[in-house]
């Protein structure tokens, strides 16, 4: 995979830590209201959200543009996901339970938007783990990506814990809800994975010393998308 | 001033040698938070300014001795859906609303029900100044310098009929001073009751201002309900009807999710929400929460009105 252009990566790295240095910024200034704690709390959950939202949005945006130049933000846009995860989680272990474990196995046992938020960053655990260029060669290709996967059943059950989360206003859910649906809708349109490596059924009927011309292009062209 | 009583109004009595100037120690840095990702350390220092908070020095007897919520907070985090959902929507909204001319009606099952101009409403009652826990539902509380008279004696004023079980209250419904309201998210306007038992007890006020000053929109002007020992959400704001009737009222929370808010909705950290825990608390401005008390700490002025109910079953 080619490296970002230097200008790319910097504004790539801005975007990911800009909600960061917000949120640091606002608290230090004392501009995140009455109850910062909450806030930043409820901030870093939504960017968690958004960021998924955003790793999901790289195939598409491939698709729609033909431009496979995307891919390379993927990675680091699925970090980011998790960063603001780890910290939405550890705001909730400390200042919110104190790191009170009995009371936060109630929690999770109880309420199932903690539930299905733990869950959800069970789960992508490994896939930041496995997101170097040493674990998809240690894994292969196919593996990785079949790991890699979990990604849509992380963001559906980190969308409905935000939906169990709310007091009422269920108009942010929804929309992050219905953003998601389109996200996934997007990929019902072809597989979600390049076909494996081998012939198209259609050559096997013609010559298979002078594969058609037609064929061979296809196969090309699907060779360097999956390569992708 | 809106605001006129036999009494000069508590604003004189809170004057500020009868309160100190109390340092409170606020977040301090709260360290440096590590996160998992290689970008390495979230410097997060939670305002690093203390703040001068008061208290009463002298309490009533319903008074909490407690320091105040600074008046900041108190009017910048307000879940007033009727300006927006967000917390700080209320007080960047609620200046659409006009509070004069404000009519209340005092109607249903009384003697002498009426149409009242607010002034001519609050005339006769002696304002005073109550310094309450305000717990809200969603696990945040603050305490509340409020100005205002015992709902008892609006209650008295109406003589209510023998068949008179409940008092139910009704805010304003106007979509264009409360923009909050043309969208469907609850079912406008805002309706919240009240037994007439619980009406009538000496901690039930209704409030027309806080901090000696008269009530900002977003808390709820031109004149609310204040009732401590329950959740925030039963103290409905801006109230434009007050109504006697035999049956239970149905009030708005219990309409949109009756199995989440029930008519009582007493401060309770045994009955947890079904979705969140009501054992604890963040007391807007401090750092630890802490441990929510049964009836907010109203009990034993309150406790008798609920005994030999399930309160598990009335939450």
């Amino acid at each position: 995979m080619r490296r970002l252009s230097p200008w790319l990566n910097v504004l790539v790295w801005l975007g990911v830590a800009a909600p960061l240095l917000y949120l640091s910024w606002g608290l230090w200034t004392d501009r995140l209201g009455a109850n910062p704690i909450q806030e930043i709390t409820h901030q870093t959950g939504r960017w968690t959200l958004r960021f998924l939202l955003a790793t999901l949005a790289i195939t598409p945006l491939r698709r729609l543009t033909g431009w496979n130049g995307w891919i390379r933000w993927r990675r680091r846009l699925g970090l980011a996901a998790f960063f603001y995860a780890s910290i939405h989680l550890l705001l909730y272990l400390w200042l919110d339970q104190f790191f009170d474990w009995s009371e936060i196995g109630r929690d999770i046992l109880k309420r199932r938007f903690i539930t299905v938020g733990l869950l959800a960053y069970g789960l992508m655990v490994p896939l930041a783990v496995t997101s170097t260029a040493g674990w998809i060669r240690r894994l292969g290709g196919r593996t990785w990506r079949r790991l890699h996967r979990l990604v849509y059943g992380i963001a559906v059950l980190g969308v409905l814990h935000y939906w169990w989360a709310v007091k009422f206003d269920w108009r942010p859910p929804l929309a992050y809800g219905l953003l998601l649906f389109v996200l996934l809708l997007l990929r019902l349109r072809r597989p979600a994975s390049p076909p494996p490596r081998r012939p198209l059924p259609g050559a096997e009927d013609a010559d298979q010393s002078r594969p058609t011309h037609e064929a061979g292009r296809l196969l090309s062209a699907r060779a360097s998308a999956s390569g992708a | 001033m809106l605001i006129r009583t036999e009494t000069p109004i508590p604003s004189s009595e809170i004057t500020d040698e009868r309160l100190y100037w109390n340092r409170r120690e606020w977040l301090r840095r709260a360290g440096l938070l590590a996160g998992a990702a290689a970008t390495g350390l979230l410097s997060m220092g939670c305002r690093a300014e203390s703040r001068q908070v008061r208290r009463k020095t002298n309490p009533g007897p319903y008074d909490t001795d407690e320091p105040w919520t600074s008046y900041e907070d108190i009017t910048t985090y307000n879940n007033f859906y009727e300006f927006g959902t967000g917390k700080r929507d209320p007080a960047r909204n609620a200046h659409r609303l006009r509070t004069r001319p404000w009519t209340i009606r005092v109607e249903g099952l009384c003697h002498r029900p009426g149409t009242y101009q607010l002034e001519d409403f609050i005339k006769p009652f002696k304002l005073e100044e109550r310094v309450y826990r305000l717990r809200c539902v969603e696990g945040w509380s603050m305490v509340i310098p409020w100005l205002g008279f015992p709902l008892a004696d609006v209650i008295r004023r109406a003589e209510p009929l023998a068949s008179a079980k409940f008092v139910e209250f009704t805010t304003l419904y106007d979509p264009e001073q409360m923009p909050g309201q043309k969208a469907p998210i609850l079912d406008w306007p805002y309706v919240e009751g009240l037994r007439l038992d619980e009406a009538l007890h000496p901690l039930t006020i209704l409030a027309v201002g806080l901090y000696g000053k008269m009530l900002p929109n977003q808390n709820g002007a031109p004149i609310r309900l204040v009732v401590p020992w329950k959740y925030g959400f039963k103290s409905i704001k801006s109230i434009v009807r007050i109504r006697f009737v035999e049956k239970q009222p149905i009030t708005t929370w219990m309409k949109a999710a009756p199995h989440e808010y029930g008519f009582y909705s007493n401060v309770n950290p045994n009955v947890d929400h079904p979705r969140w825990s009501q054992k604890t608390e963040r007391r807007i401005g401090e750092f630890r929460k802490r441990k929510t008390l049964l009836f907010n700490g109203y009990a034993d002025q309150v406790a008798h009105l609920y005994e030999g109910m399930d309160l598990r079953k009335y939450f």
